[in-house]
């Protein structure tokens, strides 16, 4: 299991989780509930760049869209294709859930703790 | 209820062609079909009476109040469609020699005069299907018309925050980035961001006027100059024409090109989601780019110098057209009644239920008016989703919600103008009992509807596990 | 004058003041004065229902119905069983709107789905959506479904109806994507011409063709599909309906998306319009779909119920991303369809292309030895294109008699090219003394 303790977050409600030189992005608990029930995600392919601060996919409700900010900038090394048949279970785990495992980070936008995170959205 | 699908026998069907009077001849038989085709196998009587059931489980406005904002549901006169099916427009060929068709181009260039008469626009074209199509339409004219110029760089099409979500999404089919103006506290242009927004990428504006939330812009004439300073052209979306028909011309205050949605301005009928007609008026200076071929002077059919291509195979809906000609000819000159009691009808509304609803926007509205739930919503978790689905037992169709979206949780309400004082009051009446219920038995809102032949369907589900299509054994 | 407004003017008074204004101009004081119309609108006055009735019966006796029709070239002249007009005219159908309430919506979601389920069959494919504007803005959807990142050059084929290609080419002067036409021979595609394209173009995302070809000729659908599939690019059917009757379906052939003109599917000749754009396409392109599409799902109680799905395609929830503007389709139309397959079942969905195909072979023997000899090689259904030594001639004698002759056309591939040609189209309304009467009066004029 994933402490959510442990990541990082941006105001943007995405997740940051750092494994080695690699970094995996999702969505927050509050953004998974905001949105209700996810039906599907786009994401990025393997090898795309992405760029702190720009939409690297989005996440679709029933009646919503949302864009996933990028909270780093890097290369694409892996995509979590699970997501791509299975949308709810950002909803069921969203922490678990990753979208992205980013390399070449050369960027990032300012990530806040857990706690400050919590203060930001409590 | 059961599919057509599951009320077919194997063997049973309907005698509808001849023997073959000539010898049979098919092409070579490696091109031939050998895959099944499974389709119903039903008598005359039982397919009826299974479209009969389905006509049962739909509302149209013959059916009840229809209040859906934006949508113009008016009252569809009957001569319009007997019209429109008389042989003498409905078997008529689209590749028949012009001059045996002068019936039908004489109608078309005599509602395009009427059109232009109700626009103040120079010519129109009858070529895009619908409302949304003849947005894509106007905006190809307004390309078409910057790269004749030399000024392709213009690539930016500025789109209030309220508009329908259709403008953003034609300017992005159009080639053109839209760029997101912002309403200000009172709802319309907010003109300093606009004024922020414009500069040599500006290729034009698209406004809904009134706009959205049923307001018309104070400002609407600076705006126009404003865009035509920086070198933009105006574009009208007249999806809410009917709160100003015969009282404000779109070419009068500015606009160079306007597209109509024939299905509700001029009262041609929805038929479920289309057939509409979205035809586009435009000021001289475009019609050289008109897409489409014309007959005006009875002889041959001719395309405009530097035309677009065409918008649809041949020239538009034209039966659609003939519908809206007829309620033309009905009407006549005293279009602005239409206006003026579909504004009437929509204050009337709003008054009457600003007590206890919030108004998004507390000022005379035009046709139609937002209410925002919010706030309601935030004290009992009853959302305007609840409040539509409680209309439903009430036999009316519930108002367009959660647009716009500027406005949260909203209910956008428009009667129009073909609706009694005495179908306003019951819907006030219904509305202001789901207010009492808001507050004294929420679940009952909630759990709304219960009358309705199903109840609340899972969207979910739906999205989730997409099952487009009956499967076959 | 005519009016559909309930209230009298009393009354509109009387409600004007109850809340609060003293006449309409009162009302409509938030529009600026220098907004306003100055004076009177230069529009007729207003007529009752009888003055309408002749005035537009007038305009339509001005045209001709021609009693019997021998053109098609994207409008055909399908008998439309009485069902049709009968079950599609009720009102609920007709006056209800976009079914975005489904539980009042049910008949509407239902009858479309049993459109996509029909669609999705007879064109063998695994989904259809719930219809578009017509057939040439169905093929411009249809070809922009196609663009990805890499690849975004739309290939069309030179035995495609001019319509349609025009159609295609403005969505693309929109959407700003290169649209090359592979040229005919002979009247069909020229296959070395598409394989040589398609293998020096990484950025190829489809290839279109129409299946009879504008010249009637069933080309080797097969072939093509192989060639650009093995180009990478994906493989578009431009489809008559009702001549998948007989022919090979594009799930047969292997094709990616099917679109057509579904005005064949109990939809009247209409001067053009209203028509029906259908498309259908494999299971994996679901979420490139441009347009509505109706979903099963249940309702609380577990019941079966039908609702718009997949919706964050569109554009009202994706705005400026969405793939497409669309929001109309043409339910009504489908609607049309969907009882027009249900009339005819399987057997007349066959037994009708049987009956186009044999009397179009009748009439193409008939001309033959007549002297009008077929311009093309290839197999044909319902139309085939005929050399005449001068249609202008022959075409108003026709006319004069009340029958709408084929289409003359220009066409490069006749080996005569002082020879006029023309594209005839028989249906199963063609009886064989019809056939024979046009015969005649080419033997008269000739």
């Amino acid at each position: 299991m994933i402490d959510p303790k442990e990541l990082k977050y941006s105001r943007d409600d995405e997740w940051v989780r750092y494994d080695g030189d690699a970094v995996y992005v999702g969505i927050t608990d509050y953004a998974q509930s905001e949105l209700g029930d996810l039906v599907f995600v786009n994401l990025p392919e393997v090898d795309d760049e992405v760029i702190a601060g720009e939409a690297l996919g989005d996440v679709e409700s029933v009646k919503a869209v949302a864009d996933v900010i990028s909270p780093i900038s890097g290369v694409v090394l892996e995509v979590n294709e699970e997501l791509l048949d299975d949308a709810s279970l950002i909803n069921s785990d969203p922490y678990g859930s990753w979208f992205v495992k980013v390399g070449n980070v050369s960027e990032e936008v300012e990530l806040l703790t857990a706690d400050e995170y919590d203060a930001y959205r409590g | 209820m059961k599919l057509i699908f599951e009320k077919s026998i194997p063997g049973r069907g309907q005698d509808i062609f001849p023997a073959c009077d000539v010898p049979e001849k098919l092409p070579k038989k490696d091109m031939l079909r050998k895959a099944k085709v499974n389709l119903p196998e039903i008598s005359e009587n039982e397919m009826g009476r299974h479209y009969t059931a389905l006509a049962k489980r739909a509302h149209g406005v013959n059916d009840g109040f229809y209040p859906l904002g934006s949508c113009t549901m008016k009252h569809n006169p009957r001569i319009n469609e007997k019209m429109a099916n008389l042989p003498g427009f409905a078997k008529l060929h689209p590749l028949q020699p012009a001059h045996t068709v002068q019936g039908a181009n004489e109608l078309i260039t005599e509602l395009e005069e009427f059109l232009c008469e109700i626009t103040g626009m120079d010519g129109v074209t009858f070529s895009p299907a619908a409302g949304a199509h003849g947005e894509f339409t106007g905006l190809l004219l307004i390309k078409a018309y910057h790269h004749d110029r030399g000024e392709a760089e213009r690539n930016e099409i500025l789109v209030p925050d309220a508009a329908h979500g259709t403008n953003p999404a034609s300017a992005t089919m159009a080639g053109y980035k839209s760029v997101t103006i912002k309403s200000n506290e009172n709802g319309t242009v907010d003109l300093d961001d606009l004024k922020a927004h414009l500069g040599p990428k500006t290729a034009g504006l698209m406004l809904t006027n009134p706009n959205t939330v049923g307001l018309f812009d104070p400002n609407i004439m600076e705006i126009t100059k404003l865009v035509h300073e920086a070198g933009g052209l105006c574009y009208y979306d007249g999806a809410n024409l009917n709160a100003v028909i015969g009282i404000v011309r779109p070419a009068d205050i500015g606009f160079d090109v306007i597209h109509m949605n024939l299905h509700k301005t001029f009262s041609t009928p929805h038929g479920g989601g289309g057939p509409g007609s979205g035809p586009c008026a435009y000021k001289d200076f475009l019609a050289p780019f008109a897409p489409g071929l014309t007959c005006k002077d009875g002889k041959e059919y001719k395309r405009a110098e530097k035309s677009i291509g065409n918008m649809t195979g041949f020239y538009g809906n034209f039966l659609v057209n003939v519908k809206a000609y007829t309620y033309l000819l009905t009407i006549g000159k005293d279009v602005a009644t239409l206006a003026q009691n579909a504004v009437l009808n929509a204050n009337y509304m709003q008054e009457k239920l600003k007590d206890i609803y919030p108004i998004a926007f507390d000022t005379t509205c035009m046709h139609e008016f937002v209410i925002g739930m919010d706030p309601i919503y935030r004290k009992t978790h009853v959302s305007a989703l609840d409040v539509a689905k409680a209309l439903l037992d009430y036999g009316i169709h519930p108002p367009t919600i959660y647009f716009p979206l500027i406005v949260h949780e909203a209910l956008m309400i428009e009667p129009t103008e073909t609706e009694t004082k005495e179908t306003l009051d019951e819907a006030i009446q219904a509305f202001r009992e789901i207010y009492d219920k808001i507050f004294n038995a929420p679940d009952s809102v909630q759990q709304a509807p219960q009358t309705t032949p199903v109840l609340r369907l899972d969207d979910t589900k739906a999205a989730r596990e997409p099952h487009l299509r009956y499967t076959f054994d | 004058m005519g009016t559909f407004i309930p209230n009298t003017k009393e009354e509109q008074i009387k409600m004007l003041k109850e809340i609060g204004y003293k006449d309409f101009d009162d009302l409509f004081k938030v529009i600026p004065d220098a907004a306003k119309v100055k004076g009177e609108l230069k529009l007729p006055e207003g007529l009752s229902e009888i003055e309408v009735d002749r005035k537009v019966q007038g305009l339509a006796n001005k045209n001709v119905v021609f009693r019997s029709i021998f053109r098609g070239a994207g409008a055909y002249n399908h008998y439309v069983p009485s069902a049709v007009d009968a079950i599609a005219n009720k009102e609920e159908f007709l006056t209800a709107y976009t079914p975005y309430q489904a539980e009042i919506s049910q008949g509407i979601l239902q009858s479309i789905f049993e459109y996509q389920t029909m669609i999705a069959e007879i064109t063998g494919m695994d989904i259809a959506n719930a219809s578009l504007y017509d057939g040439a803005s169905a093929a411009a959807e249809a070809c922009w479904m196609c663009k990805d990142r890499k690849h975004s050059t739309i290939y069309v084929s030179g035995a495609i109806d001019e319509r349609i290609l025009e159609v295609i080419k403005t969505y693309s002067f929109g959407r700003e994507n290169k649209v090359e036409l592979i040229p005919a021979k002979d009247g069909v595609t020229d296959k070395d011409a598409l394989k040589k394209a398609l293998e020096a173009d990484d950025e190829a995302a489809c290839f279109l063709m129409q299946y009879p070809n504008f010249f009637g000729v069933v080309e080797d659908a097969e072939e093509l599909c192989k060639i650009t599939q093995g180009a990478g690019a994906k493989f578009i059917m431009y489809c008559q309906p009702l001549a998948l009757g007989l022919l090979k379906n594009p799930g047969e052939i292997g094709a990616d998306i099917a679109v057509g003109e579904g005005q064949p599917l109990g939809l009247g000749l209409e001067f053009g319009g209203p028509y029906l754009g259908f498309l259908s396409t494999k299971e994996e392109n679901m979420r490139s779909i441009p347009g509505r599409l109706i979903g099963e799902t249940v309702d609380t109680r577990g019941e079966r119920g039908f609702v718009l799905t997949i919706q964050a395609r569109e554009q009202h929830i994706r705005r400026e991303k969405a793939s497409s503007n669309v929001c109309s389709n043409e339910a009504w139309c489908a609607l049309r369809a969907g009882i027009y397959l249900s009339t005819i079942g399987p057997k007349g969905f066959e037994d009708v292309a049987k009956l186009c195909s044999s009397k179009a072979h009748y009439m193409a023997e008939e001309l033959d030895k007549i002297g009008m000899k077929l311009c093309f090689e290839g197999e044909f259904w319902n139309e085939f294109a005929t050399t005449c030594p001068d249609a202008d001639k022959l075409l108003k004698a026709l006319e004069d008699k009340g029958i709408l002759g084929g289409l003359k056309f220009s066409c490069c591939g006749c080996e005569d090219a002082k020879e006029d040609c023309i594209l005839w189209c028989c249906t199963e309304l063609n009886t064989k003394e019809d056939i024979d009467e046009v015969i005649a009066v080419a033997k008269e004029v000739f």
